[in-house]
């Protein structure tokens, strides 16, 4: 397997095994089938118990893990656009208008309430981000505004905040992705956390569509600190992957394999392969 | 259609910069100019017909090549400013020259194409390669008279339209007035006259005040053929807006507003992202509209706000699979679509090098493949099937081996006759139909 394909199956793969190993057996064939018919389930009536199944059947996963996946697949395209040439922002207003509609929907269904911690180590990384965030500039951001949002995922989230800490930043750096994306929306309060590392390379991703000033380009700046450079490495290492925009990507989603302790290796090679791609394009 | 001169536009740098990124005809049909990823474009002319080699008549060959647009870097943003030539628009010929207009994302050029077929010979003070002459050799005076010469297609910018964008332009149409144009982007539309580059009106503005309530953009626009007052713009929601510029200045309210109410037993979360409309064309009578988003095409009438009076399935087989073409992106390849001269049949691109044209009148449709196994010079198109099961015929392809990597995202008509020029990634296929035949 080429590098590329690796690693956007390294991100794709933590953002799985975060749910759990049984839950990672969804194969995109079997979302199709479910988002066709459009189900709408207007209660929650709790997950499926997917260990319980047949073993050697794989089991057609429940509507809300099928949502889920949908969501956290939207929020890796947003995370993974081209940071060399601006993003396709026709594309990035479509999957934030369908993470919006997802977030509505889970919010009616009453799941959002229900998404909380993992017992694993690392913080659950399907968490329901504001597309707010996503699509705030970053002088909103510098000016610490409020977002006025879920009130009860606030809550949720702030219980966590002390997990979060504890985290290594080698393996981590990946993982602390989105997660540092949506700790930074209710963040204004919390200093302790690593304020606006992920959110500032989201905010470079939306920045480009209006002109900075220069006084946030400072503040963009202003706190830098490892795992921001990590972060970007491993960003900027993505950018080769989302060239494909190919049916490649099809085969790499639907086997997720545990490549978290490869992660380092992989951001430095790929950091390597970015160097070269640009002396070479120049 | 029988198959004929393939035209390969391939630089062979095997870097992706000659993929073909959009085709068009002028209003002759006589050229064909396509530009690719790379900035380039090419020419293609219409060879004239002749009693002497009936088979060679109508054949498209390279008339000239040129270099349109650079990579550039945005410094203030530190981004990439890609040289890919998004569209291409004739002007009207108004005298011996052709232009036309190129755009990448952010820059618009006006070209002038010109031929020179005779140069002046029997200077006096220069000898033939320029040089001045020694004047003691001069002893008698002659006047220069004009040789032929071998065919030279000289291209020269002529306007730069700079500056006009924030955000990436993504249509450019040259009004029935011939001396304005508008070129749209994401979020605006712009106005702009053909002589003057240091400014533009801004017709269309779309942007919210808070960048973080945007949820629609413009996917396309156009100009009516015939009311130089009229354009329409159409936006990632599925919705198309018929404007009148004489109503005001800045044309953000719509005088027609053409939206299709959704289907309840359809919806699911990507209904919004397969209801953007990749692109809308008027139709050449300008009584009608032609519009693709993701599965279908459709045509309205510029009457009928309510609904299209008609509608195509172009691939409705990939309902089914939407979610593995949103996770490789696939839902998000923007297909153009284009009317016949007559405004009889109506064309579009699919995956797998294959087209689709449906016949508006007999409501038949066919399905053809660009591809250089079946269309050898002079070769008849054979028609394509895709099978979703079932019954399976022979040759048919089935939905799963359909290659995504292969789609037909640029397709022109030629304004009178019944040729049509394919792009399918860096190959150019043009084809032509030597005998008036129905659709079959």
């Amino acid at each position: 397997m080429s590098r590329k394909v690796e690693l956007s199956l390294l991100l794709y793969g933590l953002l799985l095994s975060s749910m759990g190993e049984e839950e990672g057996l969804h194969q995109t064939q079997f979302l199709d089938t479910m988002f066709v018919r459009g189900l709408k389930r207007k209660c929650f009536d709790g997950e499926e118990d997917i260990e319980g199944t047949l073993a050697g059947i794989k089991a057609i996963p429940s509507y809300n893990l099928q949502r889920q996946s949908l969501l956290d697949m939207s929020l890796v395209k947003l995370q993974l656009c081209h940071m060399l040439v601006e993003p396709n922002l026709c594309r990035s207003v479509l999957i934030a208008n369908t993470v919006r509609q997802i977030q509505e929907e889970m919010t009616q269904d009453g799941t959002w309430q229900m998404i909380n911690t993992q017992s694993t180590g690392q913080a659950s990384l399907d968490r329901l981000v504001s597309t707010d965030i996503l699509c705030r500039s970053s002088r909103d951001q510098a000016e610490g505004k409020h977002v006025p949002a879920y009130g009860t995922f606030n809550k949720d989230f702030e219980s966590d905040q002390a997990q979060d800490s504890s985290e290594t930043m080698s393996t981590a750096s990946s993982v602390q992705a989105p997660r540092n994306l949506q700790s930074n929306v209710w963040e204004m309060e919390n200093p302790q956390e690593n304020k606006g590392n992920f959110q500032k390379s989201l905010d470079q991703i939306f920045e480009t569509l209006e002109n900075k000033s220069p006084n946030s380009v400072e503040d963009l700046f202003s706190e830098v600190d490892n795992s921001y450079y990590d972060l970007d490495t491993m960003l900027t290492g993505m950018m080769s992957n989302t060239k494909m925009g190919h049916c490649d990507n099809l085969e790499t989603f639907s086997t997720p394999t545990n490549t978290a302790s490869n992660s380092n290796c992989k951001s430095d090679l790929n950091d390597l392969d970015h160097i070269v791609e640009i002396l070479v394009e120049s | 259609m029988e198959g004929e001169s393939i035209c390969e536009v391939d630089s062979g740098d095997g870097l992706g910069a000659d993929i073909i990124s959009t085709v068009e005809f002028n209003h002759t049909g006589e050229l064909l100019a396509t530009g690719d990823k790379g900035g380039r474009v090419v020419i293609f002319q219409r060879e004239p017909e002749s009693k002497n080699e009936p088979y060679n008549q109508g054949e498209y060959n390279v008339y000239s090549t040129f270099q349109s647009h650079e990579p550039e870097f945005d410094y203030l943003k530190s981004l990439e400013i890609e040289e890919k030539i998004n569209k291409i628009k004739w002007l009207p010929q108004q005298n011996a020259a052709h232009s036309l207009l190129s755009t990448n994302d952010k820059t618009i050029k006006l070209w002038k194409i010109t031929e020179r077929d005779k140069r002046p010979e029997g200077y006096n003070l220069k000898d033939e390669e320029g040089k001045l002459k020694d004047l003691s050799t001069v002893t008698s005076l002659q006047v220069p008279v004009l040789k032929p010469m071998d065919l030279m297609v000289e291209v020269t910018p002529r306007r730069i339209f700079a500056n006009g964008h924030t955000y990436h332009v993504n249509s450019i149409s040259v009004n029935s007035d011939c001396e304005t144009y508008m070129s749209a982007d994401d979020l605006r539309i712009n106005l702009w006259h053909l002589a003057i580059t240091d400014r533009s009106f801004n017709i269309v503005d779309i942007k919210p005040a808070n960048m973080e309530d945007l949820t629609e953009v413009i996917t396309a626009s156009e100009f009516h053929p015939h009311h130089c007052n009229l354009f329409v713009y159409s936006s990632s929601k599925g919705s198309l807006r018929l404007c009148d510029m004489r109503a005001s200045a800045l044309c953000d309210k719509h005088s027609k507003l053409y939206e299709e109410p959704e289907d309840p037993s359809n919806r699911s979360f990507f209904s919004e992202i397969i209801s953007s409309v990749s692109d809308v064309k008027f139709s050449h009578s300008g009584r009608y509209m032609l519009t693709r988003d993701y599965l279908t095409v459709k045509v309205w009438d510029l009457n009928m706000e309510t609904k299209p009076v008609e509608t195509y399935q172009v691939h409705d087989y990939l309902r089914s699979k939407l979610c593995s073409l949103y996770e490789n992106d696939c839902i998000f390849d923007k297909f153009e679509c284009a009317w016949n001269g007559s405004d009889s049949v109506i064309m579009t691109g699919a995956y797998n090098n294959f087209f689709r044209m449906f016949d508006r009148n007999t409501k038949r449709d066919v399905t053809l493949e660009a591809s250089r196994e079946s269309s050898k010079p002079r070769a008849i198109l054979k028609p394509r099937r895709v099978c979703v099961g079932g019954k399976r015929r022979k040759d048919d392809i089935s939905v799963d081996s359909l290659d995504f990597t292969k789609k037909i995202l640029h397709t022109a008509w030629h304004p009178t006759e019944n040729i049509i020029a394919i792009a399918a990634t860096n190959n150019l296929y043009i084809f032509q139909d030597k005998v008036n035949s129905e659709m079959h």
